[in-house]
């Protein structure tokens, strides 16, 4: 099994900022903290990953499922979808049949 | 007389209830009274704590609504009454499916999986859903945010993961069946950490319709069970293709039917090829684990098989491109948890902080780092050097497989690297527990079956496990070869040991 030094720097390593920069691409929140924690972990788990173009040139066809598979598609008929109460009884907030969410649109747009 | 129903197999309790020497309603409160008594709500280091819900009041009504259809002569299926421990990664009406994390905290699914529906069908009694590593990202369920799962060998041991709880409620005799999923090796290694039998079918051949997702072209749902025709008993019920889930194998598409994985199981190894995978053994693997493989191919041998080396000469960069794969098919997995259909709600000014704030405060550190590792994969600049390239090593890997099976008609490996390991050895070390899936990730990445089998016993008695893998498809090779070890070995599937779980 190979596995990389904790010493050795790639230039695979994820900087402080750049954590928070994906971060915000992930809409998850981080404390200064968790951001210190996981700039190490996430180069080091990169640095490992990183194997990956020692072998495979372009010339390989990417796979992305194990079977080839095409678009499935339904008969287009009615069908009855899931309870709307029961799934609403489910959300956090519910308000006149839909579910509800803090505001979207800036105040000042 | 209780203890004889824990130990029994599925197959002897389906057997014995069909005869009408006991009932469905007895099996069900013998292993009911077994959860009491040994599971505990994960406070106590003696607590296996493989439930997070147990539905005792469902679970005894089904078993009485089987007894009496029992005495009206209906014709009843192969595993009629016997109970089973569903992972909680499954929905099942009437009862919360967490998936392990606090972000689904409360969430009772309104629909069913199409596996909870085939189960029912089947008359197969849930009683409970097991634990398991948030979302299923782990080997050795230490990632729940419910609490870990003990090992019913060594309670002080992990049982493996992501679907310890699954492996734990079997070989603790809370139940005689359970189902997990398997992604990157999920089902097999707890199997073999926790001295069970346990299947990942052929990618497609189990509908995925319910599942909560972590890396849709990998996850897979498939058995645990102390004996190889438990197993494939269970997986009979559960395959099938299901127009819900566009990546289940149709047989029409295909032009191939799933494998019958009961009418050759006992046909034994001899005759067969079987291929010793080069790049799966050696170095990182325990002494006791290596010297349980050999004792495993010399069997295979005097059972009249032949044994020859095999290799799938990308193997050892199975890890690093599962490990960008699978992140980053959960990163876009997981952006359906935004704190607006379900599950928990941070309150914060706008939506968009909403989103982050619920997400920030739900879910755990593992699956914190996947969602970073997929989000940056997938990122722009980044994409083609990790995720497609990673996508290109899939493909080679999945072309030796091919190559390999021209040869021979399974191929073997330890199942993993080590026995059971001391709860919190690798709780700090994100990486040093990725390896706990070297040997599993490649088949996943295949898409190919693979059963892990128990095949002795490793460093403190503690068990170890062999994997078998066919091609694709090829589910009912692999229990026919798992079959004949077993069978040839005839261990105690009931733990042993100093630490283990009370005896029933």
């Amino acid at each position: 099994m190979r596995r990389p030094s904790r010493r050795r720097v790639s230039e695979m390593a994820l900087s402080e900022a750049e954590v928070r920069h994906v971060a915000r691409l992930a809409r998850l929140d981080l404390s200064d903290d968790d951001v210190a924690e996981l700039a190490p972990q996430l180069s080091q788990i990169l640095e490992y990953a990183e194997q990956v173009g020692e072998v495979a040139a372009d010339d390989v066809e990417p796979m992305v499922h194990p079977f080839p598979v095409t678009n499935v598609m339904r008969d287009d008929h009615p069908a009855a979808s899931l309870p709307r109460d029961e799934v609403l009884s489910q959300a956090p907030d519910a308000r006149e049949d839909r579910f509800a969410v803090p505001r979207i649109v800036a105040e000042d747009a | 007389m209780t203890s004889d129903l824990l130990t029994d197999t599925a197959a002897g309790l389906a057997a014995r209830m069909a005869a009408r020497e006991v009932s469905a309603r007895e099996v069900v409160d013998a292993h009911l009274d077994r959860i009491e008594a040994t599971d505990g709500d994960g406070t106590s280091d003696t607590d296996v704590h493989a439930f997070l819900t147990v539905v005792a009041d469902t679970a005894r009504r089904h078993a009485d609504d089987v007894d009496q259809r029992r005495v009206t002569g209906r014709d009843l299926g192969p595993l009629a009454g016997v109970p089973l421990a569903l992972k909680d990664l499954f929905t099942m009406r009437g009862a919360p499916t967490t998936v392990g994390s606090r972000i689904l905290e409360g969430w009772v699914p309104p629909y069913d999986a199409t596996v909870t529906e085939k189960l029912r069908a089947a008359d197969v009694i849930v009683l409970g859903k097991t634990n398991m590593d948030e979302f299923a990202m782990g080997s050795s369920t230490e990632n729940s945010a419910y609490g870990p799962t003990r090992n019913p060998w060594d309670l002080g041991r992990v049982p493996g993961g992501s679907s310890g709880g699954s492996a734990a409620a079997v070989a603790a005799l809370q139940a005689p069946l359970s189902l997990g999923t398997d992604t990157g090796g999920s089902i097999r290694q707890p199997a073999a950490l926790c001295g069970l039998v346990g299947s990942k079918p052929t990618y497609g051949a189990v509908s995925r319709y319910g599942m909560v997702a972590f890396a849709s072209s990998l996850d897979q749902a498939g058995p645990f069970a102390r004996s190889v025709t438990d197993a494939a008993l269970l997986q009979s019920v559960i395959q099938g293709h299901d127009p819900r889930d566009s990546t289940s194998i149709d047989p029409v598409r295909v032009g191939r039917d799933l494998p019958d994985l009961l009418a050759d199981l006992d046909a034994g190894v001899e005759g067969l090829t079987i291929g010793v995978v080069t790049e799966l053994q050696g170095e990182g693997y325990e002494p006791g684990v290596l010297a349980a493989f050999e004792d495993s191919l010399r069997r295979f041998e005097a059972l009249g098989a032949t044994v020859v080396e095999a290799s799938i000469p990308h193997a050892s960069y199975g890890l690093p491109a599962y490990y960008l794969v699978a992140p980053s098919e959960a990163s876009s997995n997981l952006a359906r948890f935004d704190g607006v259909r379900y599950g928990l709600r941070v309150d914060a000014p706008t939506a968009e902080e909403m989103n982050a704030a619920t997400r920030g405060a739900g879910f755990g550190p593992e699956v914190r780092r996947r969602i970073m590792i997929g989000t940056h994969a997938l990122s722009s600049g980044y994409y083609d050097a990790f995720y497609n390239q990673a996508s290109r090593v899939r493909r080679l890997i999945a072309n030796d497989f091919a190559t390999a099976f021209e040869q021979v008609d399974v191929l073997v490996s330890p199942t993993s690297p080590s026995v059971a390991f001391p709860l919190g050895d690798k709780t700090d070390d994100p990486l040093a527990m990725y390896l706990n899936d070297v040997a599993t990730v490649p088949a996943s990445l295949a898409g190919v079956p693979a059963v892990s089998v128990p095949n002795g016993r490793g460093a403190e008695g503690l068990p170890t496990g062999l994997q078998v893998m066919g091609p694709l498809l090829g589910d009912d090779r692999c229990f026919r070869v798992a079959r004949a070890l077993e069978a040839d070995l005839g261990l105690d599937p009931v733990p042993s040991g100093a630490n283990a779980v009370a005896p029933a």
